[in-house]
């Protein structure tokens, strides 16, 4: 008896064809992935440990001598599968734009400031009950030329492993209130509203941290598992 | 239930979050295993080369055991080495990794897959990851693998088997992936 990870709802995660996005026009696959039932391959999954990816840096709110301008967030969570269980020691790769909404890249050529002090990513891991907290800036909106006049929302990249192949994921967490969420092809290729919704992190003045920063609450849930009779 | 996390783009600006040295080597000199190199190019729907993609591999050791606790063959664990491989594509497109050739592991019920890699590749441009398998040309198992079978068409088959390169100081095997149009690679939901 193995266990497998469950199937994805539909609407959860975007098409790949999703033509308001336009940079999907020559990149989304044009035939449909063909249903591999999970092996031994799947089912496992890399867990890269410091030495691959990098040491925890849980405080992207100072670097290089100095602090990041701009408004401190406190950012925390649980990473749970479908049935709710914690997903301990999971590891979190996280990216962001400064508060003026410029990435640390080379490719981003927006006119607005670097910030010396803010290199914008950082690594933590969950403890046993699946909870992770960083402490960053609130990014800022970023033009993009999309479309005319297409601003991004507020937002900052997660990348996790877990437990197996078929449940890494790459996502995106955004900020409740933002006008640009409804205007954004990114956040709307995701089908299902309920899903779309779950990428907004909430408010929270139980973790916002008194004469210091803001808290937001942002859970990521993975893929369950279930039993197979299927030998694999 | 709770409901599932959705997948976005890892967007253009990864690279000094996500990208280390030494993430697309795979090996160590204690590592088992037969030397070889993968090296390919990441190209788009026009044949134009992608530039910002990432590429992550995750491998069988040379014993054909995953290091993973949801494995249970018994077989030798590889303390040096781990499966896990990444790589950006350069400004011509091309990604490489250095690894072991890994071994064959079991398939569903009582087959035996041919020795293949799992490859995921992440874009600007992909809302959700592509996973597709890497296979070895001139492998007697590929004719019996049965996630090969999956896929009918021969041509469509050969876009997962890799291929030697002559005149590389290691034996090298070449993996293209076009993500769109003419010889799309092929693609798995998992």
């Amino acid at each position: 008896m193995s266990e497998i990870f469950n199937e994805i709802p539909a609407g959860t995660h975007p098409a790949y064809a999703s033509p308001d996005y336009k940079s999907t026009l020559l990149r989304a696959p044009s035939r449909r992935p063909i249903r591999l039932p999970q092996t031994l391959t799947e089912i496992t999954g890399p867990h890269p440990g410091a030495d691959v990816i990098g040491p925890t840096l849980a405080d992207f709110t100072r670097c290089h001598g100095g602090e990041a301008l701009g408004e401190r967030i406190i950012v925390t969570g649980r990473v749970l599968d479908e049935d709710g269980r914690a997903v301990p020691n999971a590891v979190l790769e996280i990216w962001q734009a400064n508060a003026a909404g410029r990435y640390n890249h080379p490719v981003d050529q927006h006119d607005a400031p670097l910030d010396p002090h803010f290199d914008g990513s950082g690594r933590v891991t969950t403890d046993a009950d699946g909870r992770y907290r960083f402490q960053s800036i609130k990014p800022g909106a970023y033009p993009w030329k999309n479309h005319h006049n297409a601003w991004r929302p507020n937002h900052i990249h997660f990348s996790l492993f877990g437990p197996g192949v078929a449940t890494r994921l790459i996502t995106q967490m955004y900020f409740p209130g933002d006008p640009l969420l409804a205007l954004d092809p990114i956040y709307n290729s995701i089908p299902d509203a309920d899903a779309r919704a779950r990428l907004v992190s909430h408010f929270d003045l139980d973790v916002t941290e008194s004469e210091y920063a803001l808290g937001y609450r942002f859970d990521i849930v993975l893929r369950g598992r279930h039993a197979t009779p299927m030998e694999l | 239930m709770a409901g599932l996390t959705s997948s976005q783009t890892v967007g253009p600006f990864f690279h000094a979050a996500l990208l280390r040295d030494g993430q697309s080597t795979l090996v160590a000199p204690e590592t088992q295993g037969e030397r070889i190199a993968i090296e390919g190019q990441v190209t788009d729907g026009a044949g134009a080369p992608i530039t910002d993609a990432m590429i992550e591999i995750w491998q069988a050791n040379g014993a054909g055991r995953y290091d993973h606790p949801a494995d249970t063959q018994d077989k030798p664990v590889d303390p040096a080495f781990h499966g896990f491989g990444r790589a950006g594509t350069d400004a011509t497109g091309h990604y490489r990794f250095e690894t072991i050739r890994p071994g064959a592991v079991p398939g569903r019920g009582n087959s035996l897959q041919a020795p293949h890699i799992a490859v995921t590749i992440f874009t600007r441009g992909l809302l959700l990851h592509v996973t597709t398998r890497l296979y070895f040309a001139g492998e007697a198992l590929n004719d019996t693998d049965p996630v090969l079978a999956l896929v009918p068409d021969e041509a469509a088959r050969r876009t997962l088997i890799a291929t030697p390169v002559a005149d590389r100081p290691i034996p090298t095997y070449r993996f293209d992936i076009r993500l769109q149009g003419d010889r799309e690679t092929v693609f798995f939901e998992i």
